[in-house]
């Protein structure tokens, strides 16, 4: 039981460490990423010691500067709200990690362990329920500052949160239905199926509609541009206007950790999660006969190595997207939530089940 | 409005329709594609610009637009009007001839000149006191029109003019004769007459050190 416990606090450890670092990372790569995209050179001046590192300092540099920053409570608002929401923002976002496999099973002796926090049944409802609760905090930021423009995000926010939750989570209906499982760490096994000898049944292949439908949804619940309404630093300032120091700075780490969220999501529903293609258990069987056995443990580092290499990807077009896409205006928001993704993320479902009705066809 | 006789300008009204967003506009994601592409090739134009630049190759195309100002400087037109300076004869002291045509002319009257006799005869005066005060200087450059001496130039190049306070934005003649002395001369009193704390109050090229 001692042992259990001690695996599950290292893993768990070991996820926090990566996912937290990456957070902080990423205010690096969207520095330097828009700079490259704008043709500039992005902040750079921040050093240690004469070392500037491609100015990636800048971000310690910031959390320096937002630990030191005196935290302003506007009065009238109510404090053990505006304490807790930038908290809830970031806890939600954290906990989401839980479940989501992030390799295959590591063989230590007789030990098998699974490479997941928790291995938890319902593991897709738990993280959605996790990413809508997330919503939590941007609403009581906006509920308890008492400013009239961090209430208009926090109303944004729910209106979008509730709009682009459905189509999300119709979408994922079809992936669910195609695996028959709702546990992620099943759900990413049975994509090691190969059609054909050739084509990995990633979710891609099987439900390419959903998958867009799933990266358009899932981006608005991050409440990044195009999708950042809430925020809308040139209208409303934003649900965190009422915010300062490392408060403020814990909704932007929240932003940054829903963003690796909804792509760690996304590799894992649509992307084969640690999937290397045509690799087993035993090592590699390519389509055209040839075979290279691996050991275990390489077995689970590749995995480790696909999974987040394929985050790492999603995260690199995230943020090409948030520097690409103009803001929507709100009513195209709302058009584009219900009048679009809706219906065709229902009609996706529809045309999946009949699918998988029909003998023969099933892609099982 | 009698028949027949209407307004000429509204036949020539011309209608723009709002031009209608096609099917495949319409569905977002060809176009975000598109947008991507644009933002993807930047991109790794400039990452692969980069890298060379580091590995010392293709040093000729630019991966950005950007200045890295104090280390690198935008080229100046010739004829930018940049901080003043006063020319100097081969002797070294000022071919200003305290005429104070350019105290005269200047608009924002940030000249004071105080004009000396010149042990010269052939030099009928020179300026006991030079002072521009660049915090009240709008850059006209009429001073440098209306010198008959081309005695005051504005070609030095130096852009970086601040100071923490309105006094240190005096510039007094040795400034003005040697532009590579920058403020903050706290030091160097600026009451009349003028006190040079550098190099012991023998500075050379001033009008001092011609006597």
């Amino acid at each position: 039981m001692l042992e259990v416990l001690i695996i599950k606090i290292i893993l768990a450890a070991i996820v926090l460490f990566a996912v937290l670092n990456l957070a902080g990372f990423h205010t690096w790569v969207e520095r330097k990423q828009s700079a490259l995209i704008q043709d500039r050179i992005g902040a750079n001046r921040a050093t240690i010691f004469g070392v500037r590192m491609l100015g990636m300092f800048h971000g310690m540099a910031d959390v320096l500067k937002m630990f030191t920053k005196e935290d302003i409570v506007p009065q009238g608002a109510d404090k053990s709200l505006h304490a807790l929401a930038p908290f809830f923002s970031v806890f939600f976002a954290l906990v989401t990690f839980a479940a989501i496999p992030f390799g295959d099973q590591l063989v230590l002796g007789d030990r098998v362990i699974n490479l997941q926090v928790a291995d938890i049944d319902a593991a897709l409802l738990y993280v959605f329920a996790m990413l809508s609760l997330g919503v939590y905090g941007v609403i009581l930021g906006g509920f308890a500052s008492r400013n009239n423009y961090a209430i208009l995000g926090g109303l944004r926010a729910t209106a979008q949160m509730i709009s682009y939750e459905i189509a999300l989570g119709i979408a994922i209906i079809g992936v669910i239905m195609v695996y028959g499982t709702m546990d992620l760490s099943e759900l990413v096994r049975a994509q090691g199926r190969l059609v054909g000898g050739w084509l990995p049944l990633w979710g891609i292949f099987t439900q390419p509609v959903a998958f867009f439908i799933f990266v358009t949804a899932a981006l608005a619940e991050t409440k990044r541009i195009p999708f950042d309404l809430p925020e809308g630093e040139s209208e409303i300032v934003g649900y965190f206007v009422e915010y300062s120091g490392m408060k403020f700075g814990m909704f932007f780490l929240a932003d940054f950790l829903e963003t690796i969220v909804v792509a760690s999501l996304a590799t894992t529903l649509f992307f084969g999660g640690w999937q290397v293609p045509y690799l087993m258990p035993d090592g590699f069987h390519f389509p055209w006969g040839a075979e290279l056995s691996v050991p275990q443990w390489m077995y689970a580092l590749l995995g480790v190595a696909s999974f987040s290499i394929k985050g790492l990807a999603f995260c690199f077009l995230f943020m090409q997207l948030r520097w690409t896409l103009p803001r929507f205006r709100y009513d195209q928001l709302m058009s584009l939530g219900w009048k679009g993704l809706f219906p065709i993320a229902v009609a996706n479902v529809v045309v999946t089940a009949v699918v998988l009705v029909l003998p023969g066809e099933a892609p099982q | 409005m009698i028949e027949g006789t209407e307004r000429p300008a509204a036949r020539s009204v011309k209608v723009v329709r709002r031009p209608e967003l096609s099917f495949w506009e319409k569905l977002y994601l060809p176009q975000v594609i598109c947008g991507l592409k644009i933002t993807t090739t930047h991109f790794f134009r400039n990452l692969f610009l980069h890298t060379a630049h580091l590995l010392g190759r293709l040093k000729h195309l630019r991966a950005g637009v950007t200045v890295q100002y104090p280390e690198e400087l935008r080229p100046l037109m010739s004829r930018y009007r940049s901080r003043h300076r006063l020319t100097v004869r081969e002797d070294g002291t000022p071919r200003c001839v305290g005429c104070m045509l350019c105290e005269t002319v200047c608009p924002a009257r940030c000249i004071t000149i105080v004009p000396g006799e010149h042990p010269d005869p052939n030099v009928e005066k020179y300026p006991v006191r030079f002072d521009i005060d660049l915090g009240v200087c709008v850059y006209c450059g009429y001073c440098v029109e209306v010198c008959p001496e081309d005695a005051i130039r504005m070609d030095t190049g130096i852009l970086d003019l601040s100071a923490y306070s309105r006094e240190a934005m005096r510039l007094d003649i040795h400034e003005l004769m040697n532009p590579e002395l920058r403020k903050p001369l706290s030091a160097c009193s600026l009451d009349f007459p003028h006190q040079c704390a550098l190099d012991e109050g023998h500075m050379k090229g001033s009008w001092k050190s011609a006597h």
